[in-house]
């Protein structure tokens, strides 16, 4: 096709840098970020050693591999319990659990967080009332005691333990939507009457696309950070659900239900190797996503620093 | 004589303020013939922008046009469905904005947001929408179409990033393109680039522009036909030529004074006296009565119809009706 006008004039306009996306810029900063980074690098760890960990380890967990209640030695690192298990066997699979149930819950109330904040902040009206005020009657029971009723009707209608882990991670993470999305209706409700929304009106988009396509990607800064927050939330929330017995139940390994070994004061006073691995690891967890959380907004939404 | 693609008839669009109602767009009919630039002027505020989203059917609460029809080829957009409207607009009707800094979703690239309308209105592929969408940015004059394909909308300039709208709003080929002051917010040299690259289309594809613009000089440089717009109604309707030589209206013939000459040094700028009237309390008079210099008594009285004079010239005054100081 000829061109409609000489092109020459606008050799001055070009853009000088080869093109870089936003993502790539956020991520340049966050690079720069020596704590977000070191948070990084723990989670990594973390990570590898709950999924690869067990592969390496000489002991299985259905069977006794040493004798119960001795501390570290060269053979169990970590000691083993009651039960004869290697310690760290189990802290690594019960690393996993709780990982995954921080992993799940995020994906469970960032699907329904952003979805319901976006449709109120788009559509507005009704549709806004409704899903705000549900969110507001979430938001305003508190979630401990509520968890704590669901966990023991779980136990009381005897659900499986292998299957009650699901329900703990969507129980968990349909707990947590209402504040994500409060905020992405904020933003959407800002965005829908910016110019670039108008534009994409005046193409004849249905409202699916200008929603999912147009209006949430606009968003996902501060999803990324509430997300990553999260996952810190689920996994924390997990731990004190398992350790009071309705979380995650045994056999299934959890960091908080491995901990509750420290109820009995025999084993809290002399067996501190059966929970303070378990310990230790939920700390580091939780502090290195709460940096990496930290450092994403950082990057990511120079507005929302202090 | 062109066929009419776009006839306005008798359009009425409200807004629904706590104040009370606007009638923004009252009682409005004019015509835009097919491959014709239509401008329509006036100051701001004074039912422009409204009358061009009524024809896209785009009023938002508490906006609404509950009255008149807007003939598309023959068939009325007010009554088509949804899903059929959706199909008009970015297809048969296109549609730019003021502001090309922010017309732009920011975390899109370029390539993509040229794409999407050939992929939902053309149905194209993703490999053939981008072959088509590196000849638009060629075509809207931007060198290494490629490059900026792949590029984001905060690495070019105003002026590139409105050659990037027209080249969206072209890409499927529409029989309109609206454009609502598409050069207001750039600079003067990259407006009139603008401007030429609008004249180019329009020869090139046939391609019908209503412009909107409050800028007379941009009216006399691309204009075909002219509406002049007031407290949103059609105050005047001419062919460019005889609107310039021969305005009726006095609202018009101030704004023609009120045009800086360009290398002429005036020691004041003319304006017309006095302020564009509350919107929600007009009344059975001619709008402009308070303003205008040659306001008689049936001026406050009665409005003035929009009469049909020699050379397709409308107006409404009562200056030219016989009965008027009767
Ligand atoms: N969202 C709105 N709410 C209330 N009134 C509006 C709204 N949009 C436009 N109007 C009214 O409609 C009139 C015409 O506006 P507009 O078409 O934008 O003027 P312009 O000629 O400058 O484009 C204005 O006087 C304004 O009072
Ligand atoms: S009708 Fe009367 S008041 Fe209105 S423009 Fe004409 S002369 Fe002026
Ligand atoms: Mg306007």
């Amino acid at each position: 096709m000829a061109q409609a006008v000489d092109t020459t004039s606008t050799n001055a306009e070009m853009p000088k840098t080869k093109p870089a996306s936003p993502w790539t810029l956020a991520f340049r900063q966050l690079r720069r970020n020596k704590i977000a980074m070191s948070g990084l690098i723990v989670i990594i760890m973390m990570f590898l050693i709950c999924f690869v960990g067990p592969f390496l380890s000489p002991y299985s967990l259905e069977t006794m591999s040493g004798p119960s209640n001795k501390g570290p030695s060269a053979s169990h690192w970590l000691g083993t319990d009651k039960l004869g298990r290697d310690i760290l066997l189990r802290v690594m699979l019960a690393g996993r659990i709780s990982l995954l149930v921080g992993l799940v819950a995020m994906m469970v109330s960032v699907a329904i967080g952003s979805t319901l904040g976006a449709l109120a902040g788009y559509y507005r009206g009704w549709v806004d009332t409704i899903i705000m005020r549900f969110a507001d009657i979430m938001l305003s029971i508190p979630a401990l005691p509520l968890l704590i009723i669901l966990g023991a009707v779980l136990s009381d209608i005897q659900v499986p333990p292998d299957q009650r882990i699901y329900l703990v991670m969507f129980l968990l993470g349909f707990m947590s939507w209402p504040g994500l999305a409060r905020l992405v209706r904020g933003q959407i409700l800002t965005l829908r009457e910016q110019e670039f929304m108008q534009a994409a009106e005046v193409l004849g988009l249905r409202d699916k696309r200008k929603i999912f396509r147009h209006l949430i990607p606009n968003t996902i800064p501060i999803i990324i950070v509430v997300a990553t927050l999260s996952v810190a939330g689920a996994i924390l929330m997990e731990s004190v659900l398992s350790y009071l017995g309705i979380g995650v139940v045994p056999p299934t390994p959890s960091w908080g239900n491995m901990i509750s070994a420290a109820n009995n004061l025999i084993d809290f006073k002399k067996r501190p190797w059966l929970w303070i691995p378990p310990g230790v690891c939920i700390f580091m967890t939780v502090i290195a996503i709460n940096v990496i959380g930290d450092g994403l907004r950082d990057a990511l939404d120079p507005k929302m620093k202090k | 004589m062109a066929n009419n693609l776009v006839e306005f008839r008798n359009l009425r669009t409200n807004f629904y303020t706590s104040g009370g109602v606007v009638k923004a767009v009252n009682d409005v009919s004019f015509a835009i013939k097919e491959g014709e630039t239509l401008c329509v002027v006036g100051e701001s505020g004074c039912g422009k922008s409204v009358t061009a989203m009524s024809l896209m059917r785009l009023v938002s609460p508490p906006g609404k046009t509950e009255g008149g029809q807007i003939l598309y080829n023959g068939e009325d957009l007010l009554t088509l469905k949804e899903r059929q409207m959706r199909h008009i607009r970015g297809n048969e009707i296109a549609m730019i904005f003021q502001e090309p800094m922010t017309s732009l979703n920011p975390v899109f690239k370029i390539g993509q947001q040229i794409s999407e309308p050939l992929i939902i209105h053309k149905g194209m592929t993703k490999k053939e929408a981008k072959k088509r969408s590196i000849e638009l940015i060629e075509l809207v004059g931007i060198p290494r179409a490629a490059q900026i394909f792949d590029s984001y909308p905060h690495e070019l300039s105003g002026g590139m990033r409105q050659r990037i709208m027209i080249a969206i709003a072209l890409s499927c080929d529409p029989k309109l393109l609206i454009a609502d002051e598409p050069t207001t917010a750039l600079d003067v040299t990259i407006q009139a680039q603008i401007l030429d690259l609008m004249r180019n289309i329009k020869s090139e594809f046939k391609t019908a522009i209503m412009l909107i613009t409050h800028d007379l000089g941009v009216v006399a440089e691309m204009a075909d036909h002219v509406v002049v717009m007031y407290a949103g109604k059609v105050i005047e309707e001419a062919p460019v030529h005889e609107l310039f030589r021969n305005p009726k209206h006095p609202y018009t013939q101030g704004l023609l004074r009120a045009k800086p000459i360009i290398n002429q040094r005036q020691s004041r700028l003319y304006t017309i006296p006095g302020q564009v009237p509350n919107p929600v309390s007009l009344g059975n008079n001619c709008y402009f009565n308070d303003r205008c210099e040659h306001c008689m008594s049936i001026c406050v009285d009665k409005q003035p119809p929009l009469n049909t004079y020699e050379n397709r010239h409308k107006a409404a005054c009562w200056l030219y009706e016989k009965g008027g100081e009767a």
